[in-house]
Formats: structure tokens, sequence, C-alpha cells
């Protein structure tokens, strides 16, 4: 089957998505952005083929064998991800240890680290038995790196071996095993994921299946690449398009009717108006300043002592919103602690910063043209309820009644136009395939 | 930042641009001397400079914007800058002040590397940048030397009326020559001035025709990063002079020799004959980065056919001639006219056309943080001249002489986005109209 792909580096996340022959999304892949650009993308495409795989396996069995029986392949397959990397970073660490810590030092340090990769391995176990309560984050970093802070302080001090030593080991070597090329692939684990799963009933069914969504023929045709304010992108000349055309066409992909765009991401906003078909007719976007975007509600979160995820929540129990005035991340902490200080309740405060970030992120619509029905919100910012909320009301009042879109994949939307373009370019007869090659499983 | 390889290290440069440059230090050196040769300096600006006049009176006219913008390019004015704000002038002000500035208190060593005299005479022909007066306060401060004022009537409606113009002339009989008699001692000779006049005229001709090349494609020019090299002499101190005549009649004749041979301009990147993008530009040049942004453009095949900048010393190309048989008449209308003292109707009207005379795809508005003079309206401008072309207008955000507000990933970002818009409507057939409907 030929497909097409759209990678989008972003600042923080990289993303791909995988189209098939008739332009619907096959695969999607995600990861945490790197200094190695080319393995971010590599990773972020490795990963968009695995859940392409895991899409044609259920397309086939799930009827069969139940989509239960699928999701625990897919968590023994996440889990046999996990073991690897595990290995590559307790390689790491030891040579690490072998080579800057002191001679006496390193037994107990040693010892440490192997009681933390043992209850490490175990609590992986233990998720994909289903002990563990809570979402995990998608980043091998993110949850491995929570759990080695919490065993390290546990376990570190007791036997005189610092927390801030072992947590500098893990800095250290969590770039080396990102920046390294790992076997992440859908044929690297299945079989381990299988055997994981065991002899249960219907599992036969899911062999047969994964015997065909390993053979399928996946050939990656064409491939577009985008990214934002990168010294250089992993892509040939001819695969890049520009992320404000990308998320433009991936809105219009999403929603056909989209005629405004409003992006919030990590470290940039971009209001962009589309026509009829997608293409972009007008963009405004943040300059050198990153205030107001994704970040600085990052940065607030931490203040707080608060999970990103929980901000938006808060600041919608509000009955009294205080009047930001700065959205500059680097003045916000101590905005946030004169507020506090002031008496004002946190979640007033809140409601005030979120209103402040749609509120620059207005001006940046009014610059491109304003908000025109129907509107689509997408970035990291879009999945904050209290955001979605300030926006509406702004949208209201400014421009009267707009159609609000926000897709639970809009993560994606950057990647997916450029899939669309890839695919284009490829009924076009462009050679901006680079590979042309069958992805092997 | 890129990598720079050893090629780009290489720069290629045009014959003029080689003659412009010896007659730059050639300038500076007597400007070094003028204390011991005795010879007057005037410090004026260039929108709306007489240096025909100041000439006819044996002068050496100094600006001091182009030694800000030279000191930019030749990455000085980050310390001058600095050196400003040390001494109390706000982040906010214009930039070109305070590298001024700040060049003035860190010894007054020029763009060339040689000393600066002090001015005999500060002469504000004020036409449009408010900024410009208080600069010269400032200065007066620092010289304690005369100074003299010509207020030139903004373009509110459009026009410079007759009594506009007798207003002018006025001041420049009762004002400006007077003062000019006074601090060199000679008497104002006005058929000096008429033969200054005849040269500038000359000289206008051959950079309308040079300016007018961009019509052809591929465009033998680079109407904004050339044109800043182009307008260079009859914008500062060489317009009237035997020097500029000898200048752009060099200039046309290179320009003429590479549309006969179908040739581009050569650029950061080296000739650039395969042009994708014809551009219209709004806005002044960051000079901090001049060859980065440039070659942004270049790089994309995108040429400037025409730009507003290379105006503010004179509209030239719509008709204005420097006329002999009229001195000072003349001076008023030239002041008049220049591109800072237009309008915002008029400068919209120029736009338009510009994208439309010149078979623009697009135009882009650089829009300069510190100049408020040029950037209150411009989103304004973008809108409207979208409306009357139907082709979309794109908007880049960057700064005259302070390197802090060059942010080149964030600028090429804006500019392949906005270069692949076109390209995008182009695949497309999009009508303008319907595309742009909305914005009307």
């Amino acid at each position: 089957m030929n497909c097409f792909v759209g990678i989008d580096l972003g600042s923080t996340i990289t993303k791909a998505v995988i189209l098939d022959e008739a332009g619907e999304v096959l695969g999607r892949g995600i990861t945490n952005s790197r200094s190695n650009y080319d393995l971010a993308a590599e990773v972020a495409r490795t990963e968009a083929f695995v859940t392409a795989r895991f899409g044609l396996l259920r397309k086939e069995v799930e009827k069969a064998a139940g989509g239960a029986m699928l999701d625990r392949l897919l968590r023994a397959f996440r889990t046999e991800q996990t073991l690897v990397q595990l290995d590559r970073l307790q390689h790491h660490i030891d040579a690490e240890v072998v080579s800057t810590v002191a001679g006496p030092l390193q037994q107990p340090v040693t010892e440490v680290i192997d009681e933390i990769f043992r209850r490490l391995r175990q609590e992986e176990e233990d998720w994909f038995a289903g002990r563990t309560e809570g979402t995990r984050s998608d980043f091998f970093r993110d949850h491995v790196g929570s759990g080695w802070a919490r065993l390290s302080e546990e376990l570190g001090p007791p036997v005189d071996v610092s927390f801030d030593l072992l947590l500098s080991l893990y800095d250290k070597c969590i770039i080396k095993v990102e920046n390294e090329p790992l076997e992440l692939g859908f044929q690297d684990h299945i079989d381990a994921a299988l055997a994981r799963i065991g002899d249960v009933e219907g599992v036969d069914a899911v062999r047969l299946g994964v015997e065909r969504a390993r053979d399928a023929e996946l050939v990656e045709v064409a491939t577009i690449g985008t990214g934002y304010g990168r010294a250089r992108l992993p892509f040939a000349k001819e695969q890049i398009r520009s992320e404000i055309l990308c998320h433009g066409l991936g809105a219009h992909r999403m929603f056909p009717n989209t005629r405004t765009v409003l992006d919030i991401g990590g470290q940039d906003t971009k209001a962009i108006q589309v026509d009829g078909r997608g293409i972009v007719t007008s963009f405004q976007m943040n300059d050198r300043c990153a205030a107001g975007c994704g970040r600085y509600l990052g940065y607030i979160a931490d203040e707080m002592n608060i999970g990103l995820h929980e901000l938006g929540p808060l600041a919608q129990r509000s009955s009294r919103r205080v009047k930001i005035n700065s959205t500059c991340t680097v003045f916000a902490g101590a905005e946030l602690r004169e507020r506090l200080s002031l008496g004002e309740q946190r979640e007033d405060i809140l409601a005030g910063l979120h209103r402040a970030v749609i509120l620059r992120a207005m001006s940046l619509l009014a610059r491109s043209g304003g908000v025109d029905d129907e509107f689509t919100f997408t970035g990291g910012v879009a999945r904050n309820p209290a955001a979605v909320a300030a926006l509406e009301e702004l949208v209201a009042e400014n421009y009267g009644d707009r159609t609000l879109n926000i897709s639970p994949s809009s993560i994606y939307t950057g990647a997916l136009g450029a899939a669309i373009f890839a695919m284009r370019a490829a009924e076009e007869g462009r050679g901006v395939a680079g590979t042309g090659t069958r992805q092997e499983a | 930042m890129a990598p720079t390889t050893k090629e780009e290290v290489k720069v290629q440069k045009d014959r003029s641009m080689i003659l412009q440059k010896e007659m730059i230090a050639g300038h500076f050196e007597r400007l070094e001397k003028a204390p011991e040769t005795g010879e007057k300096v005037v410090y004026t600006f260039v929108p709306g400079n007489l240096t025909e006049l100041i000439r006819s009176f044996g002068a050496l006219p100094l600006l001091p914007e182009i030694n800000a913008l030279q000191s930019g390019m030749r990455g000085k004015s980050k310390g001058y800058i600095a050196e400003a704000e040390r001494n109390g002038h706000s982040e906010d002000v214009c930039t070109y002040v305070k590298c001024d500035i700040g060049m003035l208190r860190s010894g007054n060593i020029g763009p060339t590397g040689t000393r600066l005299p002090k001015p005999d005479l500060l002469l504000l022909s004020y036409t449009g940048c408010y900024t410009f007066m208080k600069w010269f306060e400032l200065l007066r401060e620092e010289y304690d030397c005369p100074t003299v004022f010509l207020h030139v009537p903004y373009q509110g409606d459009g026009t410079l009326l007759p009594e506009h113009r007798a207003y002018v002339v006025k001041q420049l009989r009762e004002t400006i020559i007077p003062a000019l008699e006074q601090v060199t001692g000679r008497p104002y000779d006005e058929d000096l001035l008429r033969e200054n006049l005849a040269r500038s005229a000359q000289a206008e001709d051959d950079l309308v025709a040079v300016l007018h090349s961009a019509k052809n494609r591929p465009s033998p020019i680079d109407s904004y990063f050339g044109g800043v090299y182009y307008v260079g002499p009859i914008f500062s101190a060489f317009r009237g002079t035997p020097e500029g005549v000898d200048y752009y009649r060099a200039l046309r004749q290179e320009v003429e020799a590479r549309v006969a041979a179908k040739q581009g301009p050569l650029t950061p990147v080296g000739r650039l004959d395969d042009q994708k993008y014809r551009l219209v530009v709004e806005g002044p040049p960051n000079w901090t980065s001049f060859r980065e942004f440039w070659k942004m453009f270049a790089e994309e095949g995108a040429v400037v056919v025409a730009s507003t900048y290379t105006k503010v010393g004179g509209t030239y190309d719509f008709g204005f001639r420097h006329d002999p048989s009229d001195p000072l008449g003349t001076l008023a209308d030239y002041c008049g006219g220049c591109y800072t003292n237009h309008n915002l109707p008029g400068r919209i009207e120029m736009l338009e056309r510009y994208v439309k005379e010149y078979e623009a795809d697009g135009f882009i508005i650089n829009s300069v943080k510190s100049c408020n003079s040029f950037s209150a309206g411009q989103l304004m401008i973008l809108r409207e001249v979208e409306r009357r072309t139907g082709i979309p207008g794109g908007f880049v955000e960057s700064d005259l002489v302070d390197p802090r507000y060059f942010s080149a990933a964030n600028i090429k970002n804006r500019l392949e986005s906005y270069l692949q818009m076109i390209e995008a409507r182009r695949a497309g057939g999009a009508t303008s109209s319907e595309a742009l409907g909305r914005l009307a």
C-alpha cells in the first residue's frame, strides 16, 4: 500500500501522520523533540508506522479477538519498548558512574542505581498488569524521569548517596538514550509482546492478524516535513513546507468549513486565515517574544506545583476573575506570588491568566484579518478548558456567533497538513519521496 | 544560523558598488580633514536634504542616519546603542538616534574609520519625521552650534499646495540661506545652485531608468536590497555633484547591459536570474543583518521590483526632477514630495501602483520596531493594498540598527510561509477576490 508521511518538528513535540492511498489517516506518532532532529523525526515516523500496523491489525481481528485483547497487546508492546530503553539507560548510567564517580563511592552508587532500575522494571510490569493508577506520559523521558526522581530521593540519602548526583546522572544519560537510534519498530517487539500476553483464549486470531499486519506492504511514497525555528530541518529543501501552510491545510482537512485557525503551541501562537480549499490567505504570528504561549501556562503550573492539565479545571472554578496585565513568562512567577500574598484566590488568578493568554491571541487574530466562521483552535492550549472558555467569550464579544472547532487530535494538525502536501506532491509527480522505500515492519 | 560556506564569504560586487565605495571613502576623508582645510560641515538628514544648496556654499553635508545605518551594517551599532542607553536613552527610542549618540560618545569615529568633524551648522529640513527634530535638539546640546529649521508642511491632503510651496521658499530665502551665508562666509550664488540642480536632474533621469528597469523579466535589479545602494549617492552627499552624475551614468549602463543580457541582479547567493517571485516591499530594511535578510529572499528566488524605502530621499520615479529654472521652488517641491512626507492614502496609492505597474506577485511590509513614523498604520496599509490589488500581503518585523530585534528564525519562517502561500495560490488558481473578499 502506498502511503504519505507528514512530520511536524515542533519546539517541544515532534508529530508524524501517515495517510493511505485514499487520504485516510493510517497512523500517528508522537515523541518529545530533542537536539538530534533527524532522530526526533525518525522516532515519530517509526511510531506512526507502529500505530499504522496496529490499526491494520485492529481492522483485521477486532471482531474475532475483541478490543480488550488488542489493547492488552498494545500495552505489552509499549512495555517491551520501555524495557529496551531502560536497558540502554542503565548501560549509559553504569558507564557514567565508572568514568565520573570517585572510586570509594562507586560501589554504593552502583547499588542504589541497580535497585532503582530493578524497581523501575517492576513498575513497568505493574503498569502492564494494570496495577498502576492514573495515566502516564507518552514520553519515556517524562514517565521514567518522574520515577527516577522519586526513587532517588527514597533510596539515595539513607545510604549517603546524594540525590543531586543521581539526578545529574539521569539528566546526562537520558540525553544519550534519546539521541541514539534504538529499535522501537513493530517488528522489533511484536513477538515479545505476543509472548507477554501469553496463551489466552483468542490469541490465535491475534497471531494471524499480527502476521498480516507485519507483512502488509507500506511504501512511503512521499514525505513532507515542517517545523519552525530550526537552523536546519532533517528534510531535503523540496520536502519542506511552512508550518503555517501545513496548519491551515490540516485544519481544513479536520473541519472543511474552517476559515480562521488559531494555533497556540509551546513557543508560538499563529493566527491563520484560509480559503475554501485550505489555502492560506493571511497569517500573523508572535514575533520575538513568546509571552502568552503554552510555555507560559507550563511555567505557571510549575510555580503552583500542579500539573499542566490541572490548570484549566482549577481556573474554571473561579467566580471573580483577577485582571492580569502581563503575559511575560519571566514576570509570571512574581506576579502570581504577589497576587497570592494580596489574598487573591488561586482559581481567580488563574482565570485572569488564561484570559490574558487569549487576549494576546485575539490581537494576533485581529491583525490577521479577524475571526471568520468556522473557527478552528489547535495546539496544546486547545486542550485547556479555561483557555477555550476565555476564547469563546472573547470571540463572541468581538465577532459574534462563531462555530468553534476543536479536534481531540488537534496536536497533529500540522503533521496532517504536511501529509496531505506529501500526497499532493506525489500525485503531481514531484519527487519529494526521498525514500520510496517499503517500510520494514 | 546556517553555517557560512567559503563561497558566501567571497562577496561579489558590481562595479557601481565599488565606485560608490570609493566616493564615500573620499567624502569621509574630506570630512575628517575639514577642521584643517577649513571646509564647513553641515549636518542634515536624507529626507528633504538640501545638498545642492549646501554644496553651492562650498560646505560638506554629513548625514547622521546614513552613519547610523552604516554602523549597523558594520556591526558597530550594538555597542553604540548600549552606550546611548547607558546615557539614559530608553529602549524604545529610534535606534538610529541611539546609534548616532552612542557613536558620538565613543569618540565619533565614522563608519569608514575616520574621525567625524563637528558640525558648523545643524540644518533640519523637517519632512514628516518628528524624531529628527528631537535628534538635532540632542546634537545641539552636544555641539552648541547654530541650528536652523526648515518647516515643510506635511501632505495631509495628499498634495503640496501653492501656499505651502511659497511658505517653504520664504523660509529658504529668509532663514536657511542667511544661516549658510553666515556659517560659510560666502554669499548665496544662485548660478552655482542652478548648475548643481541641473546635474541633479541628469542623475535623477539615470536613477529612474534604473528603477524602471525592474519592469523587465528577469528584473536586472533588486529594488530594495540592491536599491538602497542605488539611491545611496543621490540620497546623501552626492546629489548635484559631478561624481554623482558619473556614478548614475555608470550604474545605468551596467543595468542596461544586464537587461540586454537578460540577467538578474547580484545577490548574496550569486546572480539571481531565475526569479520565482516578484515582490514590492514597504518599510526600511534591517541593517544589522542586511545580507542575511537579503539572502532569505534570494534563496527563495524572490526579487524586489519596487520599494517605498528607496523613495524616502525623493520620489523621482513619479516624475519629479530638480528644476534649475526655479531653484528655490524646486527645492520646496522636492522636500514636500519625499516619501516620509506622504500621508497614508498616498503611501497606499504608491504601493498599489507598484504592485500593478511592476506586475508583482506579492508585497511585504517590514515593520520597524523603533520607527513609529514608518510603522504606524502599516497594517491598515496592508489590508487596503490587498483589497485594491487582490494580492495578499506579507508582514515581517525587525528593526533598523538594533540587532536585538532581528529574529532570523522568525523572519525566515514568515517570509517562507508567505512565499509558499503565493505558490499555493498560484497552484490552486485562487481568484484573489474570492480569497480576499472577507477582508474588504
